[in-house]
């Protein structure tokens, strides 16, 4: 398996929302790359007609009831808001023009 | 309490029972043991002494009404992933460094009923994602039994202070390993439930269909005696077990005559360490000659292909998870960023260490666009083979026995820097939480004077021959028993 290019890495991050400088993108290039090529042993099992596993228990469409209940206080959940204004979380602006 | 002797959550109880001594007293007594020893263990991110000490007061309340059940006023110490409401819960990640829970968590919520006294929370490795404390944020913990060493991980900062007596018993959580491992690795007893048997609400998500919280104990029937108040149908957590939740403490039988245990062989690795693969099978022996039935020559194919399965597996559900910290609505927050969207990958640019962005990177290259059927689909059809063959196992045997890792603790520092050596420690361990069944690890002797774990397994739900085979064993043996001079 080839090296993971830093373009592939820096399209990765961006994805992923996580900041990257130069040095990461190194780093990761060659860590990212160790990992997957350990991933290549998968390709060796013949896995035609079996069907994936998204979870180990045979529950299916857990249902709750449509009952009202009290939520948390507006005031516990904006306790640890970095920035608020009012009853708000704050950002900075979303869109621009 | 002057000289410190450490006592099982049955003995306690039964002293608390008998009014030898108040839970007051106990507790003053851990307050003391914690500020002896954890200045060299470092097991604790904090340490809540006046929380603990009001619980205390409360829980010798509730022994005087006669209201009192085996855990009340017992001190314990819980990892830093489960939600405590008015206490920090950090993971020992940068990110949530400052942050107050607003709720408790369901196993908190059911401790604080039975009338806990929490003395503080666990190190962990950050966000649970590591097989040694190292990748905490704020520092690492040291084995009780060699502090050069590491303590196992995620759950490493319970495990050591349960081996070191800073509290009766803890919780851990486990997602690949990490109740097993640690407790393997400092002679504790860890069992992680099967999937959906303990409520994972308040439990900070790491990888949603393999996290499980579990008792880290002294002995296996301390640890029966933590699920029968753990346990249980939660309707907050959608993948809840509904099934009904045994008397554990009845499994705590000390016979096993008759029953069919396989040991399958690829769980002794290339690599594996002489001494470990020795012990381990000291311990099977042992368990034949207490009449249990084994099979040495058990075949579970699919098992070396586990451990890429659960790392695309895991950092994919990750990404997802780890999705909400985007400093805004709790938790770091970078804000000298030039807009909205340069503050949020700053924040998890400096807000996470190196493994959680490198997971959440794996993660993220998984399910993206052209790589999803060549990793993450393949891996969900992996992990159906897996199941299978596990299920087959169990028409032919009650419990498979396995060692918990290959090696013993290693010395901190010796695998920090290759992510791929570390995951290894972890190969005897995942398979389990890929197949959703419990399993648990227990003291199985010592290699050059470091623990050994074996590991049980067992089909769903079936805890309670976990916990039978496991008492016989600790009662025809005392390596349980022995505890780390520090």
């Amino acid at each position: 398996m080839m090296k993971l290019k830093r373009e592939e890495v820096l399209h990765i991050a961006a994805l992923a929302r996580v900041g990257v400088t130069d040095a990461d993108v190194e780093i990761m290039q060659e860590q990212l790359s160790n990992i997957l090529e350990n991933f290549e042993i998968l390709k060796k099992l013949d896995t035609e007609g079996v069907s994936p596993t998204a979870q180990s228990i045979a529950l299916q469409n857990v249902i709750m009831k449509d009952e009202i209940k009290a939520s948390l206080p507006q005031e516990d959940v904006l306790f640890n808001a970095p920035q608020r204004e009012g009853d708000f979380f704050k950002v900075k602006v979303v869109l621009e023009d | 309490m002057a000289n410190f002797r450490q006592q099982t959550l049955y003995e306690t109880h039964q002293q608390l029972k008998q009014k030898q001594i108040s839970s007051l007293e106990l507790t003053r007594a851990y307050l003391e043991r914690i500020q002896q020893v954890d200045s060299k263990v470092k097991a604790l991110v904090s340490v809540t002494a006046e929380k603990a000490l009001e619980q205390a007061r409360q829980a010798d309340n509730l022994i005087a009404a006669g209201k009192m059940t085996p855990l009340t006023g017992v001190p314990v110490i819980i990892k830093d992933n489960m939600c405590t409401r008015g206490i920090k819960t950090t993971c020992s990640s940068k990110m949530l460094g400052n942050f107050i829970p607003p709720y408790n968590a369901t196993v908190i919520e059911k401790l604080d009923a039975a009338g806990m006294v929490m003395m503080g929370k666990a190190n962990m490795d950050e966000f649970a994602m590591g097989s040694s404390t190292e990748n905490s944020a704020f520092f690492t913990t040291c084995n009780p039994w060699d502090l050069n060493r590491v303590p196992g991980g995620s759950s490493g900062g319970s495990a050591a202070a349960v081996a070191a007596g800073e509290a009766v018993y803890a919780l851990g959580s486990d997602t690949g390993g990490s109740i097993r491992q640690p407790a393997g690795f400092c002679n504790v007893t860890g069992l992680k439930p099967t999937y959906g048997r303990v409520s994972r609400y308040g439990l900070v998500a790491f990888a949603s269909s393999l996290d499980q919280i579990g008792p880290m104990t002294q002995d296996v029937r301390d640890c029966a005696l933590v699920m029968n108040g753990i346990a249980g149908y939660d309707e907050r957590d959608s993948t809840s077990a509904t099934q009904e939740v045994p008397d554990y403490t009845k499994s705590l039988v000390a016979d096993i005559k008759g029953l069919r245990i396989g040991v399958p062989k690829e769980y002794f690795v290339e690599g594996m360490q002489p001494e470990v693969k020795t012990g381990i099978e000291t311990a099977i022996q042992k368990l034949a000659e207490l009449g249990a039935i084994v099979d040495w020559n058990v075949s579970l194919p699919s098992t070396p292909y586990a451990l890429a399965v659960y790392y695309i597996i895991a950092p994919s559900e990750a990404s997802a998870n780890l999705a909400r910290y985007d400093g805004v609505k709790y938790g770091f927050s970078y804000q000298e960023g030039n807009s909205m969207w340069d503050n949020m990958q700053k924040t998890r640019q400096f807000g996470f260490g190196p493994e959680v962005k490198r997971r959440i990177m794996l993660g993220t290259y998984a399910l993206s666009s052209g790589y999803y059927d060549a990793y993450y689909l393949k891996a969900q059809k992996v992990r159906t083979l897996i199941r299978q063959e596990f299920d087959q196992a169990f028409t032919k045997y009650d419990m498979l026995v396995t060692p918990t890792s290959p090696g013993v603790p290693f010395k901190i520092g010796e695998k920090a820097n290759d992510p791929v050596q570390m995951y290894l420690s972890d190969v005897c361990t995942l398979p389990i939480n890929i197949a959703g069944i419990p399993a648990i690890s227990i003291p199985a002797g010592f290699a050059g004077g470091l623990p050994i774990g074996l590991q049980f397994i067992g089909r769903p739900f079936s805890e309670e021959t976990l916990f039978r085979a496991a008492f016989t064993y600790q009662q025809a043996t005392n390596w349980h028993m022995k505890k780390p001079a520090l």
